[in-house]
Formats: structure tokens, sequence, C-alpha cells
């Protein structure tokens, strides 16, 4: 679970996405999905709205089974080789770790302490001491801690929205998780806190393998090792990121990268 | 429907029609509201008026103290030769004819109408305590049930659809519910089943015998608790569903289970919406006459809940000593029946002949009633401005 697990071989993929099929009650939005990531890349999944990169996304972790009508049809995602929906699977410690970072940056409206340690206090970790020992090296690692640690004890919701984001990250790398999803993480940002939220998964890059739904192509090609197009519930194309920017193979990323397709 | 042009000013037209039809259907509005004010004021100054200066006094303590401290009891009216009325109870009748001696010339009782409605105020406290007890556990579970658990298809309208209907169930409806429910049927322990019992499960040491609790404030209780869980129920489900969504989803994707979720990131955030909703609720509860009048409700009874023919409990040991029997006395308080405010008002406005001295009571009883359900809902308000204060996203 910790991040310092020896990285699996460049030959197997840490997360592999096989004829993956998903649909919402009628509605199927991802069709045959082959997708492989590697352990400590940063994965961008780019694609007009609507495309399924966010439904793939949140597949990852299964927080989509909270949507009642959403199923997989056929297909699988596996993480190290194991199924994640396979009825064996422990959802709960699934998502501990695989850590998840929203659109909206969505902290508590509690303390800023209780929000770093929530996880750790959901998963019945009750010492103060290891708690803060916790908080404060989460809140570091998402370049918080100097900001807000003469103030842990005060509402979250009080920060601007960039610490918001970075608090919520910081929540999620509570955990230690080997993956963190990010879902646009950083739409409802100004540019200056985007910049700091990019730096940050500069500096995080190695620790964590990152998967990011983004709808900004300048930040895919800032941050992300490999990219991936999405359109209309199938992928495209998936490469390196210069590849896709400079090289596209298929003229429908073409079209999207320059601006033709929405 | 072009716009007839005009030559002098374009913004002009011909719309007088519709002018006023537009000025027709303002003042039909403001209208309607006026007559809405005017007459919810009217009724609380009405009140106000009569019922104030029973309650109040101009001088120390300001309060009616004896009208809020007593039982009620009959009032005597003793008149004298000049036409001088004096006001007694039971037993200071004989004293003041005594007194007056050849003076006296007439005597007239009015039943309940003396001394005060302590009675019915205790017993209506204990009536929405048990009710919104009730109700909100019952309720709270089946809002968050609804909300969270269950799954949107057909079964979930079709609850929903249930509970709003339940809202519009006439409360005497409730009240013969309760009577066959809770008065006739509820299940208790007993050791020798009553005959009219319904049927009964020997458990060895005791007897399940479902043979009612008799009228009583658990009886009446039960019974408001019904009359309020539909308003309860929806506006619960309506302040679960205001949450923000992503405080699940992340709750969840922070690795804690359902209930985790709903401890820690729903319910604490709905709680402020949901103790209002039960605020209003009481106020509720404390209204409602017909489900109260089979199951817990008396006209009159001369004894508080805890007043009981007993002996008292040997004062030689601590309390801890006796703690069953002080526990069993405390829980004797809801297997009584009680006054209650409104049943209270009803008997004396209809239930009595009408003179100066039942209006007295009767305006008395009203003012205090509203004053109370008054408080009921300015803390509702005050409770639900301080925690939102405190939970803010």
């Amino acid at each position: 679970m910790a991040a310092d697990t020896p990285a699996p071989t460049a030959a197997e993929p840490l997360i592999q996405v096989e004829k993956f099929n998903y649909a919402y009650g009628d509605n199927h939005v991802l069709f045959d999905v082959d997708l492989n990531m590697h352990s400590d890349d940063v994965m961008a999944l780019i694609g007009p709205s609507g495309c399924g990169k966010s439904t793939l996304l949140r597949s990852i972790n299964r927080i989509n089974d909270l949507v009642d009508s959403a199923r997989v049809v056929s297909g699988k995602i596996k993480i190290d080789g194991v199924d994640l929906y396979a009825p064996d699977v422990d959802v709960i410690s699934l998502r501990r770790n695989v850590g998840m970072v929203f659109q909206k940056y969505n902290p508590f409206p509690r303390s800023i302490f209780e929000n770093a340690v929530y996880g750790l206090r959901v998963a019945g970790i009750k010492d103060r001491h290891d708690l803060e020992e916790a908080a404060e090296r989460s809140l570091r690692s998402a370049a918080l801690w100097d900001e807000v640690k003469d103030r842990l004890h005060e509402v979250a919701t009080g920060l601007s929205g960039g610490q918001q984001q970075r608090l919520c990250i910081a929540r999620a790398i509570a955990l230690q998780p080997r993956i963190l999803l990010m879902d646009e993480p950083c739409a409802a940002l100004d540019p200056i806190a985007t910049a700091r939220i990019e730096e940050l998964i500069h500096q995080l890059r190695g620790q964590y393998t990152f998967v990011i739904v983004t709808h900004n192509m300048e930040q895919a090609k800032r941050i992300a090792d490999r990219t991936a197009f999405f359109y209309k519930g199938r992928l495209i194309e998936e490469d390196e990121t210069m590849n896709i920017f400079n090289h596209p193979r298929d003229p429908q990323t073409e079209a999207y990268i320059t601006g033709r397709l929405t | 429907m072009n716009p007839a042009p005009s030559n002098d000013n374009p913004f002009a037209g011909d719309n007088s029609g519709i002018q006023q039809r537009e000025t027709a259907a303002r003042w039909a509005l403001r209208v309607g509201s006026y007559i809405v004010v005017i007459i919810t004021l009217a009724i609380m100054l009405h009140i106000f008026v009569k019922g104030a200066p029973v309650v109040f006094r101009s001088e120390w303590p300001f309060v009616n103290t004896q009208f809020l401290t007593e039982l009620p009891a009959t009032l005597h009216v003793i008149e004298d030769q000049e036409g001088h009325h004096i006001e007694t109870d039971v037993n200071g009748a004989d004293a003041v004819k005594k007194k007056l001696g050849d003076d006296f010339r007439s005597e007239k009782t009015i039943s309940y109408s003396g001394g005060g409605i302590l009675g019915p105020i205790v017993g209506t406290a204990l009536l929405v305590i048990v009710s919104v007890g009730v109700a909100l556990f019952l309720g709270v579970a089946c809002a968050i049930y609804l909300s969270e658990y269950a799954k949107h298809g057909k079964f979930l309208e079709m609850v929903r659809l249930a509970i709003l209907n339940l809202a519009g169930v006439p409360s005497v409806v409730f009240g013969l519910f309760g009577l066959g429910a809770f008065v006739l049927t509820a299940p208790t322990f007993v050791d020798v089943p009553a005959e009219r019992s319904v049927f009964s499960i020997p458990l060895g040491f005791t007897t399940l015998s479902f043979e009612g609790w008799d009228t009583c404030v658990l009886s009446g209780g039960f019974t408001l608790a019904f009359v309020i869980l539909p308003v309860i129920i929806t506006a619960s489900e309506q302040c679960l569903q205001a949450v923000p969504q992503g405080f699940r989803e992340t709750s969840m994707a922070l690795g804690a289970t359902r209930w985790q979720t709903i401890r820690y990131s729903v319910l604490p955030f709905a709680t402020p919406g949901i103790l209002t909703s039960s605020i209003l609720g009481i106020a509720r509860a404390a209204g409602e006459t017909a489900p109260i009048m089979f199951t817990a409700a008396l006209a009159f009874k001369d004894k508080l809940p805890w007043q009981k023919d007993l002996p008292p409990l040997p004062a030689d040991a601590s309390i801890f000593a006796h703690w069953e029997q002080s526990v069993s006395r405390f829980l004797g308080i809801f297997t009584e029946s009680v006054q209650a405010l409104p049943y209270h008002i009803y008997t004396l406005a209809a239930k009595i002949p009408q003179n100066e001295y039942a209006e007295r009571a009767q305006y008395g009883s009203v003012f205090v009633f509203l004053v109370l359900v008054a408080a009921l809902a300015a803390s509702s308000v005050l409770l639900r401005k301080r925690l939102r204060a405190k939970y803010r996203w």
C-alpha cells in the first residue's frame, strides 16, 4: 500500500483496462477500452465532454458504484493483475490504495486538521500522535504546511480555492495510496492556483501513479508523460504526450488538439 | 402581433390592455396578501388583549403565578347583598359564606375555571417529549434509509407517495388508530394477562401480553408521533438531499463505509435542518386535539402525573440503593393519563356554561399556548442560525 512498494517491472503495467464496457442504465458510455498505465507515470485523459474519460477514471476506484444505474457491461480493470470488479474485492481497501481528487474542491466544513486525517480516522486510527504526524506529512507533501501550520484547527472552507484543492490532495495522500486519480483538478481554479497544483504534481511525480482527466491541453502537455484521447466512449489513441500533440496518428486526435473537434 | 407603428415615440406602443391586466393582477395579489396579514394580526391581537391580562400582573412578580403553577379547579363566586363578587375555591367558600353571614346573597360554581393550568402545561410537555422522541428516531431513520440507502425506482416513489398520503390523513383518524393500536392492543409485560388481551406470549419470568397501554402519555405520544412523522420524514429527507453529493463521494473515496460517510459527513450537516423541522413538529404535536382525545387526555385531573399514592422511598439509604424503584416510578409518569392544553381549551370552550369567568380561563390558556408555540418556533429559527454559522460550505 505504501508508495515505496517496489515498482512492478516495466513489462507489467500497474493498471490494465481490458475490453472495458460501461453503461448508465441503457446508456452505453464506454466501448471496448483497452489501456495500460505504468507505475509512477503521469497519465492524462483528454477528450471532449461526454467522451467517457471521467467515467473511466471513476471506475478505477469504483466511486461510480454510488450511481444507482451504473454498471460494468463487460471487460475488466486490473490493478497488479487483480480484477477490481471481482466479487471478493473489498472496495474500502481498494479506495484506500487509490486516492481521488475531485473537480470542485470540496473539503468538509471541519477543521483543516480533521480534513487531513479524515481517511485515517475512518480507517480506525485514534492515536493523537499518529494523526498529527500523518497530517503534517501529508500537508507538507501537498505544499500546504507552511501556509496552514498555525491554523490547523480553523475551518477549512476559510482557505482560498487553491489551498482548499491542495488540502484535498493532502487528504488523499494521507492514506499513502499508490494511485492518485484527479478529475479536472484545476477546473475551478485561477491560473496561479493552477500553476501551484501543476508544480505539486511535478514534485509528487514518481511517488504516486497519476491519472488525470483534463480539458486543458496545455496542462496535459506540461504534466503528463503519456496521454490518452477519448472520443464518444472509445479510446482513439494513446501514446507519449509529445507524440500525441506533435504527431497524432489518428485524424480525430489531430482534429481535437487543433480545436476543430468539440 | 406587430406593434402599432408610431412616428413619435417608438416605445410608446398600444399596450393599454396589457397594462390594465398587469395592474389588476398586481392588485389582486396584493389584496390577497393584505387580507391574510390582517386576519393573522387580528387573531393575535385579540388573544393578546384578552389573554395577557389573565397571565400578567401590573405589580411584582408581573406574572400571575397562580395561573401558571396551580392545577385547574372549580371556581366559586359568592355574591353579597351589595352585589360584590368574591372569587374563591371550594375550600374557601364556606369561610367566606360564614364571614358574610346575612350579607350572603348567592353562590355560583364554574367548573375548571379556577386555579391555574399547570396540569395541562405539564401534560402537553410530556406528550411532546414522547412524540418528538419517537418521531425523530423513526423519522430520521426512515429519511436516512430513503435518501442514502434505497435505490431510486418505483418502490421508492411508492414509499414517498405513502408518506405524503399519511400527511393528509385527518387527525381524528390518527386518534382512532391510536385508540385501537396503542390503548387497546400494544404489547406490554405483565405477570397475569388481562382478560381483554388480544393474545399473550408466556416468557417464563413474565408474559408479553398484547393488551394495550391504556389511556396514558405513552399512547398519546406514540399517536402524535405518527401525526408528525410525515412532516419529519419529508423535511429530514430534504435536508439530507441538500448536503452536497461531493461530500459523500469524497468520504467514500477516502475509504469510508456508507455508515461512516453518513455519520461523519452527511448527518452533521443535515442536523440544523432536521432540528428545525422537528421543532415545528413539536408545535404541531402540541396543538393537536383529536389524536389525544381517545389516547391520553382527560378533561379534568386533580393530580400531576407524578403525584401518586405510593409510600415514599426509604430515606435512610442513597437513591442508588433503590434505583430500580426510582426508575420504575420515573417511567410511571408516562403511564398516567394527563390533561393537555388543546384539550383543556376545548373543554373550557365547549363543555362548560359560558360566562365571564370561563372566558377568562379560556383566553388565559390560549394565550399561554400561543406563547409556548411562538417560543418553540423562535428557538427553531435561532438554533438553525447558530448551526448554519457553524457548518457552512
